[in-house]
C-alpha cells in the first residue's frame, strides 16, 4: 500500500472513531449524572475529525489556521452569555451553522469539475442551499425576537400565507430547473437569495409564545442541510452528524407544539394570539381573593407539600434566585418542596430547568409535566409565579377556549392556589384565566422578586411551625 | 458514484433511526443543553469547509470555505463551553454549593 492511501485510510479512521464518539456523546446526554462525558465525548470526537482532515495532502494551512483562530475567538463569549440569553445565543448559532453549510454548497457548485454532477447530486446541492439560507436568515430573525430588537408581536398581514408559501415555491421550481439544466449557472444565485427572503417573511408572522417550537424546527433545518452537505462531499461522518442534528430537532420540535397543542402549520402559519386580544379586557368586575405576603407564609409554612411553577416571568423579573431562598427556608422546615415545569415554560426546550439549576435547586425537585399532575390532588399548596396559559384550567373544560386541548399544569386540583401576579392583566395569548376566580385561590399582588422576597422575610421572622 | 449514494442513504437512515431512539431517551430536563450540544456537533461540517479553504482551488472557494471555517468554530468552541457550562449547574439534593 502506498503512502497517500495509508493516509486517506488515517484520515477515514479518525472520522469513524469521530462518529462513534457523537453517537456516545448524545446516549450519555440521557442522564444529568453522564451528560458532561458526553460532552467531553464530543470534544475528542470533533478534535479527532479535525485533526484528521488536517492530514490531507496539499492542503494551504494559512487559509485553515486564521479562520480556525478567528472562529474560537467569536465562539469564546458566545460560550459566556447569561443563563438568560441562552435562547437567542442558540438561534444565532443555528444561523452560524447555517452559514457555514450554504457557503460550503455555494462554493461546491461553482468548483470546476471533469465529471459534471449527476441529477440527484445537483438536487441534493440545491437542498442543502434552500434549507440553509432560509435557516440563516430565519434563525437571525428568530434571535432578533428573543433578544427583543425586534417586536415579540407577530406581525401580519393579509395574504401573508400565500406570499410566503409563493416564494418557497419559486425556489423550488428554480432548483428544479437547475436539476435538469445544470448548465445553467446563472439560475443559481436566486436559490440562495429567494429563501434568504423566505426565511426573514418566515418569522416576521411568529410571535415570543412560539419561540420555542420555532427554535426547534430550525434546529431540525439546520441538521438537515449538514446532511445533505454529507451527501454532496460523500462524507458519512457529516451524514451521521447531521441526521442526529435533524432528529434532535423534530424530536424537541413534536414535543413544543405538542405541548402548545397546536401543529407545524399552525405555528407556521398561524400568526397565533392576534385575534384574542379582544376577548380578554370583559371580564376585570368579578371579585378575586387577594393576600400579604405574612398570610401567605403562613399557609407555606404550615403545608406538608409545595408544587412550584415558575413560568417564564419569573425569569423576567430575575427572580429565581429568591425562589431559591424560598426552597431552602420551606425545605428547612420540612415542607416538601417541588417544581412542576410545563415545557414551554421558557423561551426554548428545557430553558426553565437550566435558569432553576442555576438558582442551586437541585434537578432532582425540577419534574415535567407529566411527572407532577398526578401530585397536585395529594398537594397542600401550588404556588404560580410568573406563569398563566399552561395553568389554565379552560384548556381542559372550555371548548371554546382559544387553548382549549392544551396540555396544563393540574394545579387547579391542589387544596390551595397562590398566584403571584402584578395585576389582573392576561396572559402573554391574551387569554382570561378562569383559575383566578376560584374560591381557593388566592392572588398574590406585586412583583415576583419583590412578593418572593417578602414571604422569605415573613418565614424568617415567624416563630416557624409546630 | 452510484453505489457511494446507495451506502450514503443507508448511512443517513440508520444514523436518523439512532437519533430518534437515543433522543427519545433525553429527559426534558436537559433539552437545553442537548439543543446547543448538537448544535456544537453539527458544526463538524468544519471539515467541509476545512478542505475548501485548504486546497485552494478557485479564489472563491477558498474565501467562501474560510468564512465557513470561521461560523463553524465559532459554533463548536461556544457550543461545546455553554453546554458544559450549564450541565455543572445540574446538581442533585445534598450536593455541596459551588
Amino acid at each position: 500500500m502506498n503512502g497517500i492511501l495509508a493516509n486517506d485510510l488515517l484520515i477515514e479512521t479518525t472520522y469513524l472513531i469521530a462518529t462513534a464518539l457523537f453517537v456516545f456523546s448524545l446516549m450519555w446526554m440521557s442522564s444529568p449524572t453522564t451528560a458532561r462525558r458526553g460532552v467531553f465525548a464530543g470534544e475528542i470526537g470533533m478534535v479527532l475529525a479535525i485533526a484528521g482532515t488536517l492530514l490531507h495532502s496539499g492542503l494551504d494551512y494559512t487559509w485553515i489556521l486564521i479562520p480556525l483562530v478567528l472562529g474560537t475567538i467569536i465562539g469564546i463569549p458566545l460560550g459566556r452569555v447569561q443563563m438568560t440569553a441562552v435562547p437567542q445565543r442558540t438561534a444565532l448559532s443555528h444561523s452560524f451553522g447555517a452559514l457555514c453549510v450554504m457557503l460550503v454548497g455555494t462554493a461546491e457548485f461553482y468548483l470546476p469539475r471533469e465529471v459534471p454532477m449527476t441529477r440527484f447530486m445537483m438536487a441534493v446541492l440545491c437542498m442543502e442551499v434552500i434549507l440553509g439560507a432560509l435557516t440563516i436568515t430565519g434563525s437571525l430573525m428568530a434571535a432578533g425576537k428573543l433578544q427583543e430588537w425586534l417586536p415579540q408581536r407577530p406581525i401580519t398581514y393579509k395574504g401573508q400565507n400565500f406570499v410566503n408559501l409563493g416564494l418557497l415555491g419559486v425556489a423550488i421550481v428554480v432548483a428544479i430547473i437547475l436539476v435538469i439544466h445544470p448548465e445553467r449557472t446563472q439560475l443559481f444565485p436566486a436559490i440562495v437569495a429567494i429563501p434568504l427572503v423566505f426565511g426573514v417573511m418566515m418569522i416576521v408572522p411568529i410571535g415570543g409564545a412560539d419561540m420555542p417550537t420555532v427554535i426547534s424546527l430550525l434546529n431540525s433545518y439546520a441538521g438537515l442541510s449538514a446532511a445533505a452537505m454529507g451527501f454532496v462531499l460523500n462524507s458519512k461522518l457529516l451524514i451521521v452528524a447531521g441526521a442526529l442534528d435533524g432528529a434532535s430537532g423534530f424530536i424537541l420540535s413534536m414535543n413544543m407544539s405538542k405541548a402548545m397543542n397546536r401543529s407545524f402549520s399552525n405555528v407556521l402559519f398561524g400568526a397565533f394570539g392576534q385575534e384574542q386580544t379582544s376577548a380578554a379586557g370583559a371580564a376585570e368586575a368579578k371579585p378575586v381573593r387577594s393576600a400579604t405576603a405574612e398570610e401567605a407564609a403562613s399557609i407555606l409554612s404550615a403545608a406538608n407539600k409545595v408544587v412550584i411553577v415558575p413560568g417564564y416571568g419569573m425569569a423576567v423579573a430575575q427572580a429565581q434566585h429568591k425562589v431559591r431562598e424560598l426552597f431552602d427556608s420551606l425545605t428547612k422546615r420540612g415542607v416538601d418542596v417541588k417544581f412542576g415545569i410545563h415545557p414551554v415554560a421558557g423561551r426554548m426546550p428545557g430553558h426553565m430547568n437550566v435558569l432553576l439549576a442555576e438558582a442551586d435547586i437541585p434537578y432532582d425537585k425540577l419534574l415535567d409535566m407529566d411527572e407532577i399532575n398526578g401530585d397536585f390532588a395529594q398537594t397542600d399548596v401550588a404556588l404560580i409565579i410568573g406563569a398563566n396559559d399552561v395553568t389554565n384550567p379552560a384548556a381542559r373544560n372550555d371548548p371554546g377556549s382559544p387553548i382549549y386541548g392544551m396540555p396544563i399544569l393540574d394545579v387547579d386540583k391542589a387544596r390551595t392556589v397562590m398566584v403571584i401576579k402584578r395585576g389582573m392583566g392576561a396572559g402573554f395569548a391574551g387569554i382570561e384565566n378562569p383559575l383566578y376566580f376560584l374560591d381557593r385561590t388566592l392572588m398574590l399582588f406585586g412583583d415576583a422578586k419583590g412578593f418572593v422576597g417578602n414571604i422569605v422575610r415573613e418565614l424568617s421572622g415567624g416563630s416557624g411551625h409546630s | 458514484m452510484k453505489m457511494d449514494l446507495l451506502t450514503s442513504l443507508y448511512v443517513f437512515m440508520l444514523a436518523a433511526f439512532i437519533g430518534f431512539q437515543v433522543i427519545k431517551r433525553i429527559t426534558p430536563l436537559l433539552h437545553t443543553p442537548l439543543m446547543s450540544l448538537t448544535n456544537a456537533l453539527d458544526a463538524i461540517a468544519v471539515v467541509g469547509a476545512i478542505i475548501l479553504a485548504g486546497e485552494h482551488k478557485t479564489k472563491l472557494a477558498a474565501i467562501l470555505g474560510a468564512i465557513a471555517i470561521v461560523s463553524a468554530t465559532s459554533n463548536i468552541v461556544g457550543g461545546f463551553l455553554i453546554t458544559d457550562r450549564m450541565l455543572k449547574m445540574f446538581k442533585p439534593s445534598g450536593a455541596k454549593k459551588a
